[in-house]
């Protein structure tokens, strides 16, 4: 305990050395993180500073191995850091679906080349990932994906489609479900990885309800993709799939906590009391579930947790995010139906609610969630 | 750490058998209830909590306790309500050995506790909600100590108990949180009508009438006019006490729910195949997960002493009486007829639910906690 305590000193000060002034602001939205990828433009110079700074120290993974790229921090360091973070404020460095979905995936099933190369490029924040998943014709039933890799000697020939590749547009590579065979089903999925720069890859965003483009359709056209990238054995890429979807659903049932270290009620102004009262039974629920979080995050670390709670923390998290946007309209009434106008924000609060009408979509869908927690945690019958 | 510790898990894990075996449903709750009881619950199996060292738990071990925390309480209560085990031991291991706890009160009424000779209760409510602030029971000057007039309700096992923790007014008016006094008084003291009722859980609870009762001034706990900060002692272990009571509840309904989906048939099948059934099961099991974590939340910041532990008690009561509500509607609805009957167990459930979430304050009253103490 006692050596905890000086780690957290120790942390705290030098958080305060390296931590820009201008890291240490609330994050607007989804644009002010720091993404990383060959073509990343950083907002600012402290943006770059605070995710060079971190990522030679290992923090922007704290909990991995320090030969990859990490901090080699303990589970309990690796708390005592965020809450140091959070104390002062510092924004996350690095942001990305390296970090939250394929480096967990990779340091599970990859081979060491593979988490040297690419673990240490996600660490660094040099190489920005997208996740290859949906089909038009596999969305909740993931598995019945079409997308075919060939076996032509030392590579695969990849042709097919994706659909909702999160910012495939941005993206330097994609960790990719593939058909390398039709006999089974799940046994038959395989796990790519590949650079969108490859010859045959294309992408065009999806105009979206809020007026955004997050997703994209992503086309694979005779795409070659060596041999050393795949992960796992061929045909059990369903095995490393959905290990690393429990590590996204982990990641997406972070949006129940909102981001803000204040109550709902108290950010929304004056409402009447129906409203009051509706916003008070969400902040109860936000606050049960923040606790919930903390306790899901220390059972994941000492290794408690069921392998099917991310579905249950994925389902909670994203249902009460979308309560929340649902209260912000409430309470903002015809101020947040706004558009395009300068003092909406060019309609914030309205595409911020309708994006979050994916959240509960994106990632298996809430049925989907409590289906599987029915499944493996209650284990009814035909379920 | 939001995990329990080795000797957490080693109370549990003793606790766990011997809530399930000697404070089960129908030795225990039944047997009180169906032949009449006036206390509503057993000594013998109140001693056999003392034997284990459970009665003690909050008590100093100076003083003879095992002086854990709210969290160890917190892993006794789950037990309790996981079997409605009837016994004294939220009010009076919990709530009043709070109120009591380095007062001059203390050294008289713990030892009978920690040995489960002592039953104490907490008179609190004065109206049909729960609203601490506007205790109205006058308490007067009078001679060397003071006399009391007034009307109390809600006061849990008042006519078993050796002692009563009474908050009165002796200044100030409704409203204000200054100006209370706790007194411990005698049950049989004079001019004190005890109305003992049984509530729908077959708990008992009293209507306590005080007619110029008189009382010494050591009769005080703590300061006069200072009652407050005893009674939000009490307030705030006994709501977060009641929070994992309530997800011990919750959770015996609904394993006893989640089990009758994987026996009953209808239409050729298990009604747990239904879709519709098992999303509704599996909505249940997250919210009690949620609640339990947000329970040891509220314990642990209360072990700590930690500010934040006012408003993470209020979130804790309203989680867990939501949670447990929804856990025993929907227990009664999926086992449908049979759940409406006496013989079965998941109707205890509901009617325990709905007096613990009530007690201590109902969900609103905690909400709206929640909502001043987040500034709005």
């Amino acid at each position: 305990m006692a050596d905890l305590d000086q780690f957290r000193a120790e942390t705290r000060a030098w958080l305060d050395a390296n931590c820009p002034p201008e890291m240490r602001t609330p994050m607007r939205s989804e644009k002010d993180a720091c993404w990383g990828g060959r073509h990343f433009e950083f907002q600012s110079p402290a943006q770059k500073q605070w995710l060079d700074v971190m990522a030679s120290r290992g923090w922007t993974v704290p909990d991995w191995p320090k030969e990859y790229g990490g901090g080699g921090l303990s589970p309990a360091e690796t708390k005592v850091l965020k809450e140091e973070m959070a104390a002062l404020g510092c924004r996350s460095p690095l942001t990305s679906f390296g970090i939250s979905m394929l480096g967990p995936a990779l340091l599970k099933y990859g081979t060491e080349e593979q988490k040297k190369k690419y673990l240490t490029e996600i660490a660094r924040g040099e190489i920005r990932w997208c996740q290859g998943y949906s089909e038009p014709g596999a969305g909740s039933d993931l598995a019945g994906l079409q997308t075919k890799a060939e076996d032509k000697g030392d590579h695969y020939l990849v042709n097919g489609q994706k659909v909702w590749t999160s910012y495939a547009d941005q993206a330097d590579w994609i960790f990719c479900l593939v058909r390398t065979s039709s006999e089974s089903k799940h046994g038959g999925i395989s796990f790519l990885l590949f650079d969108m720069e490859s010859p045959g890859v294309t992408t065009k965003p999806i105009l979206l309800i809020s007026g955004n483009s997050p997703f994209c359709e992503t086309f694979f056209d005779d795409v070659k993709v060596p041999k050393d990238q795949l992960v796992g054995e061929e045909n059990k890429g369903w095995d490393v799939a959905k290990y690393l979807l429990g590590h996204e659903r982990e990641m997406i049932s972070g949006m129940g906590l909102g981001g803000e270290k204040q109550a709902l009620g108290a950010t929304v102004g004056e409402v009447d009391l129906l409203l009051r009262a509706e916003i008070a039974a969400f902040d109860v629920d936000a606050i049960a579930f923040s606790a919930m979080s903390e306790r899901f995050i220390d059972q994941l670390k000492a290794g408690e947790a069921h392998p099917a709670m991310p579905s249950m923390m994925k389902y909670a998290g994203t249902e009460l995010n979308k309560r929340r946007h649902e209260l912000l309209m409430a309470a903002g009434g015809s101020d947040t139906l706004e558009w395009d106008s300068d003092r909406s924000k060019g309609g914030k609060a309205a595409r911020d609610w309708l994006r979050t009408k994916a959240n509960s979509i994106e990632g298996g869908t809430s049925e989907i969630q409590l289906g599987i927690v029915a499944k493996h945690i209650l284990r009814l019958p035909g379920a | 750490m939001m995990t329990l510790t080795d000797d957490q898990r080693m109370l549990q894990d003793t606790v766990r058998p011997f809530m399930a075996e000697e404070g089960a449903i129908k030795t225990q709750l039944r047997h009180w209830r169906d032949i009449g009881c006036e206390d509503g619950f057993g000594h013998g199996l109140w001693k056999q909590f003392a034997e284990l060292g459970l009665t003690g738990i909050l008590i100093p071990e100076a003083q003879g306790g095992a002086g854990l925390g709210q969290v160890e309480a917190g892993v006794v209560l789950e037990e309790i309500g996981r079997n409605l085990t009837p016994s004294p031991y939220l009010m009076t291991s919990v709530a009043a050995v709070r109120a009591l706890e380095g007062s001059a009160q203390a050294e008289r009424w713990l030892p009978g506790i920690g040995a489960g000779e002592t039953v104490a209760a907490l008179a609190i409510d004065e109206g049909r909600h729960h609203d601490p602030a506007s205790i109205a029971l006058e308490a007067r000057r009078s001679g060397n100590g003071f006399s009391l007039n007034g009307a109390k309700q809600f006061v849990v096992q008042g006519a078993s108990a050796d002692v009563i923790l009474v908050a009165a007014r002796t200044a100030g008016s409704a409203g204000e949180t200054d100006g209370l006094t706790l007194f411990a008084i005698d049950r049989d003291a004079k001019g004190l009508d005890i109305d003992n009722v049984a509530l729908t859980d077959s708990s008992k609870a009293s209507r306590l009438t005080f007619n110029n009762v008189e009382v010494d001034a050591d009769a005080v706990v703590g300061e006069v006019d200072g009652g407050w900060t005893p009674l939000s002692r009490a307030l705030n272990a006994g709501r977060a006490g009641a929070a994992s009571e309530l997800v011990g509840v919750a959770a015996g309904a609904s394993d006893m729910t989640f089990e009758y989906l994987k026996q009953r048939k209808q239409f050729g099948k298990l009604i747990g195949e239904y879709q519709a059934l098992q999303h509704r099961a599996a909505h249940l099991y997250g919210e009690i997960e949620i609640a339990r974590a947000v329970a040891l939340k509220a314990a642990q910041l209360l072990d700590a002493g930690d500010p934040r532990a006012e408003l993470m008690t209020s979130v804790a009561k309203t989680k867990a009486a939501r949670t447990a509500a929804l856990a025993v509607q929907e227990g009664v609805q999926m086992h449908g007829g049979i759940g409406m009957t006496d013989e079965h167990d998941i109707g205890l459930y509901m009617k325990r639910e709905i007096v613990l979430g009530e007690l201590f304050g109902g969900p609103r009253y905690h909400s709206n906690r929640v909502a001043e103490l987040s500034g709005y």
